[in-house]
């Protein structure tokens, strides 16, 4: 498509945008360039840094380093509010609507000057917003009552309606169904033709190609670059993931024919919004074998983590261990069957104000505590040889809060680890680490795999993924949609069933 | 994040007890009183003399049982305000108790009063605590609002059935000898006169249990975790909504024991002031002494001197007795203040990478919106 526009016609310029959270970089030094009057999608993984780059632009996020231009002149933005003054609105991923409220008190909210209010004014706004821009939005219609794809209008007439000259959506089609990305897509080419220019964050290739004029695509908090919206989803896909160093390590198979381990058999489940999250899911894990899976973010790895370590419902299908069934069961039950879990929000998962050794102890609280009366003495010997085996620069006695990222990940491992799960589902287990830590909790798993685990892994690393796992499954909108050997894994092949391409390389 | 968080907590602390000296101290000239005077009446004085020092004792006794019993509550991230309804149906219960057991030995009559009003207090918390963990229904509202229906219906007792056929007045019959309890001085000769009785003791068993349970046992491991981190706590295979139901219980058990220590200790009888909302000034002590059991224990006893020395400045200083409900309601709003200002820093939103297409957790919520994982005192 287009790649015109002069130098002058920028909309909005990032410079050198660096933002750190404790040890993670999220945005390296990004320049991004939005020309006025296109669609400009942001493509890139889950934690790439796309949200975060614009959420620096809308002011929800304060850099630690860079500058921004809008329309040429550069501009300080402290707060939403500066950066609405300056032509930019947000619509993110979760809306800030008031549910109660009808549209049009929605629209008004916060810009309502004065004592008086002049809803009849404020109703033909929205009227003529809606109307210019070809949305459709009932002024009357309370919010609570419209569906996710109404709300994500509201919010893109609430952004109009203050005379936003840039807009930015963050995963808009995250929500919708299909015929309300039609829509939504319908929506961006008015705007676009009205001369405002919209940033797209997205993960999804096909619709990136379908809507966007350039393409930027980010990875671990870097431009990786800015390409054309026609280009090659190979290619994109290729930009995304980055190259695996495939082949590395590669261990011998050490498992054998046989029953499987763990056997997951027509796994259905809802995800957060109610909708339909993993559709009749078959896997079997067999003891020593890691499996991989892969997939963009969103395609329901979450929701078969959870489900499988006893935190999410399953509707339909089954999970078992060795024969015992565990779906629905509950997480102690999933523990007593052997099963260790090393899950994507470690943060949530621990009790970060009670000390490490307390959290060491937590899945087997009664084991240390003779009847009922914590022993002290065993708790702290066992703290101390966890801490002494998994290398965590921890005492005891801190609390679990003040350790860094990587140590908060050793103290789950060595929860889990030490009590020789027979199965382990670990998800994202180097997220956010560096990469000593990062290397330390690989070598674990692999360890645990030579003793005879089976471990189900999911990661949006895909040279992680493919170094550590002897199968890989994509998935895909909740659906199996590949099964390969890590050892014939090539990126491309991955990349397009990662996309949904399923069929075009006939897997 | 860790040590801000105790600073910050503090320096909220030091803030809240200037704004408490200086809000009471211009009460205090307003009543015409030398402030430096009054401080040394209200807080000092009471000590400093074996019968007000027991008085003191004394009027702690009902606050060290309800603070207890908020604390606990407050501990697992059960939002328990219906510490005074509770307290009042554990009073129902030991009056009716009291009135029929003419005749029968006090160690039989005086465990069976503590019971009774222990499962009276723990029923009247069951229906919220039951909403909570099913339903997802903020405990706040439910426990809150069922306070005045037990006053309605400690007040339908007292005019229907329970009135006094002798004198007429809205109170029930004087309870049976057997169930009233003892008076220390009766037993430990040390002590001299006072109105002290066994329900004192009860209530500083009960704290010491409480520390105990809480601070060295599983049970209050799972407490603990549960109040600080509900996802954590059901994470690592705790059942959350089974231990929250169950502190639920025991805060208002623990609170209905408080409604039998008033009744078989001071009143006798049920009256409609049975507690002057000893129920709520029970948050006030949980909260002064950071929810922990020692700081429940001083709290309440720092409550207890300020009334009894509240009621002697009458005499000594002519500073009207409003003036000690001006200090307490100012220690109240205060605390309760500053309670909201150190939440609304701690869970405002932080500055964290967002949380890319991570689902929203799904139902029921862990805990009601706005109600922030308790701190972890020090033990």
């Amino acid at each position: 498509m287009t790649t015109s526009g002069g130098r002058g016609d920028l909309a909005a310029e990032l410079r050198g945008i660096t933002k750190r959270f404790g040890d993670l970089v999220a945005n390296d030094a990004v320049d991004l360039d939005l020309i006025r009057g296109e669609v400009h999608a942001l493509l890139g993984e889950n934690g790439a840094g796309k949200t975060t780059l614009m959420r620096v632009l809308y002011g929800l996020t304060h850099p630690d380093a860079g500058t921004i231009a809008v329309d040429g002149r550069p501009v300080t933005i402290r707060a939403p509010r500066d950066a609405i003054a300056a032509g930019i609105g947000m619509v993110t991923q979760h809306f800030s609507l008031v549910q109660p409220m009808t549209v049009t008190e929605n629209v008004i909210l916060g810009r309502a000057a004065g004592a008086r209010l002049d809803l009849t004014a404020a109703r033909r706004a929205v009227e003529e917003a809606a109307d210019r821009f070809g949305i459709a939005v009932r002024p009357d219609a309370v919010v609570e009552d419209l569906s996710v794809g109404e709300q994500q209008r509201v919010e893109i007439v609430k952004a109009l309606a203050r005379d936003c000259r840039v807009l930015i959506l963050d995963e808009p089609t995250a929500v919708l169904v299909p015929q309300e990305v039609d829509a939504l897509f319908g929506t961006l080419r008015r705007l676009i033709d009205e001369g405002l220019s919209v940033v797209f964050i997205s993960h999804k290739l096909g619709e990136v190609r379908t809507i966007s004029d350039r393409v930027s695509v980010m990875r671990r908090g870097q431009m990786v670059g800015t390409a054309a919206g026609d280009t090659d989803e190979r290619e994109l896909a290729r930009m995304m993931v980055g190259r695996p160093a495939f082949g590395v390590d590669r261990q011998e198979p050490l498992w054998h024919d046989g029953e499987a381990r763990l056997q997951i058999r027509g796994l259905s489940a809802h995800g957060g919004h109610g909708l339909a999250a993993l559709h009749e899911v078959e896997l079997d894990v067999h003891a020593g074998e890691i499996v991989g899976v892969a997939g963009v973010s969103g395609n329901g790895q979450t929701e078969l983590a959870e489900v499988l370590s006893g935190m999410r419902r399953a509707t339909a299908g089954s999970v078992s261990v060795e024969g015992q069934e565990l779906v629905n069961r509950g997480p102690e039950t999933v523990m007593a069957a052997g099963v260790g879990r090393i899950p994507e929000d470690r943060h949530a998962s621990l009790v970060l104000d009670l000390p490490v050794s307390l959290n060491l102890i937590m899945e087997r609280i009664d084991d240390y505590a003779p009847r009922g009366h914590l022993d002290r003495t065993a708790i702290g010997a066992h703290a101390e040889e966890l801490i002494e085996r998994y290398r965590i620069k921890a005492r005891p006695n801190d609390r679990v809060a003040t350790l860094s990222g990587g140590n908060i990940q050793k103290v789950l491992l060595a929860r889990v680890l030490s009590r020789d799960p027979k199965v382990v589902i670990v998800s994202q287990p180097t997220r956010g680490l560096d990469v000593g830590a990062s290397e330390y909790v690989r070598e674990e798993l692999l360890a645990r795999r030579a003793e005879g685990a089976a471990i189900l892994l999911m990661s949006e690393d895909l040279d992680e993924l493919v170094s550590l796992s002897d199968r890989i499954v994509v998935l895909y909108e909740g659906r199996i949609v590949g099964r390969i050997d890590a050892a014939d894994a090539d990126p491309e092949h991955l990349g397009m069933l990662m996309a949904g391409r399923a069929t075009e390389v006939g897997a | 994040m860790a040590e801000n968080r105790i600073g910050r907590f503090g320096m909220i602390t030091i803030g809240a007890i200037i704004t408490i000296l200086a809000v009471s101290g211009s009460a205090f000239v307003i009543a015409g009183a030398n402030p430096i005077a009054a401080y040394e009446a209200y807080f000092i004085t009471p000590l400093t003399r074996e019968f007000t020092l027991l008085e003191v004792l004394n009027k702690a006794t009902p606050i060290l049982f309800t603070g207890t019993a908020v604390a606990i509550a407050f501990r697992a991230g059960y939002w328990n305000i219906g510490v005074e309804g509770q307290l009042l149906m554990g009073a129902v219960a030991a009056a009716g108790i009291g009135q029929l057991v003419h005749g029968w030995p006090a160690l039989v009559v005086l465990p069976l009063m503590v019971g009774a009003g222990a499962l009276a207090g723990a029923a009247w918390a069951l229906v919220p605590a039951l909403l909570r963990v099913r339903l997802g229904i903020d405990e706040v509202v439910t426990t809150l609002l069922l306070n005045p229906v037990a006053l309605l219906v400690v007040q339908g007792l007292l005019h229907g059935p329970w009135k006094d056929p002798e004198t007429g007045f809205p109170e029930s019959p004087r309870i049976a000898a057997a169930a009233e309890f003892p008076q220390l001085s009766e037993f430990i000769p040390l002590i001299g006169r006072s109105r002290l009785h066994l329900g004192f003791v009860i209530a500083v068993v009960l704290i010491i249990v409480a520390w105990y349970v809480l601070s060295r046992t599983s049970t209050g491991l799972r407490v603990r975790a549960v109040g600080l981190s509900p996802h954590g706590a059901r994470f690592a295979g705790i059942r959350v909504e089974r231990t929250l139901l169950r502190v639920a219980l025991v805060s208002g058990a623990i609170a209905g024991v408080a409604g039998v220590s008033e009744v078989a200790g001071i009143q006798f009888r049920l009256t409609e002031g049975v507690s002057p909302g000893f129920g709520y000034t029970g948050v006030v002590v949980a909260m002064l002494g950071g929810l922990a059991m020692p700081g429940v224990l001083l709290a309440g006893l720092l409550l207890g001197d300020l009334s009894v020395g509240a009621s002697s400045a009458v005499r000594s200083l002519q500073i009207p007795s409003q003036v000690g409900d001006v200090v307490q309601g100012t220690l109240l709003l205060v605390v309760i203040g500053a309670l909201a200002v150190y939440r609304w820093r701690t869970t405002r939103e932080d500055d964290r990478p967002p949380d890319e297409g991570e689902p929203e957790p799904e139902e029921p919520p862990d805990r009601p919106e706005g109600a922030a994982p308790v701190e972890e005192p020090p033990t």
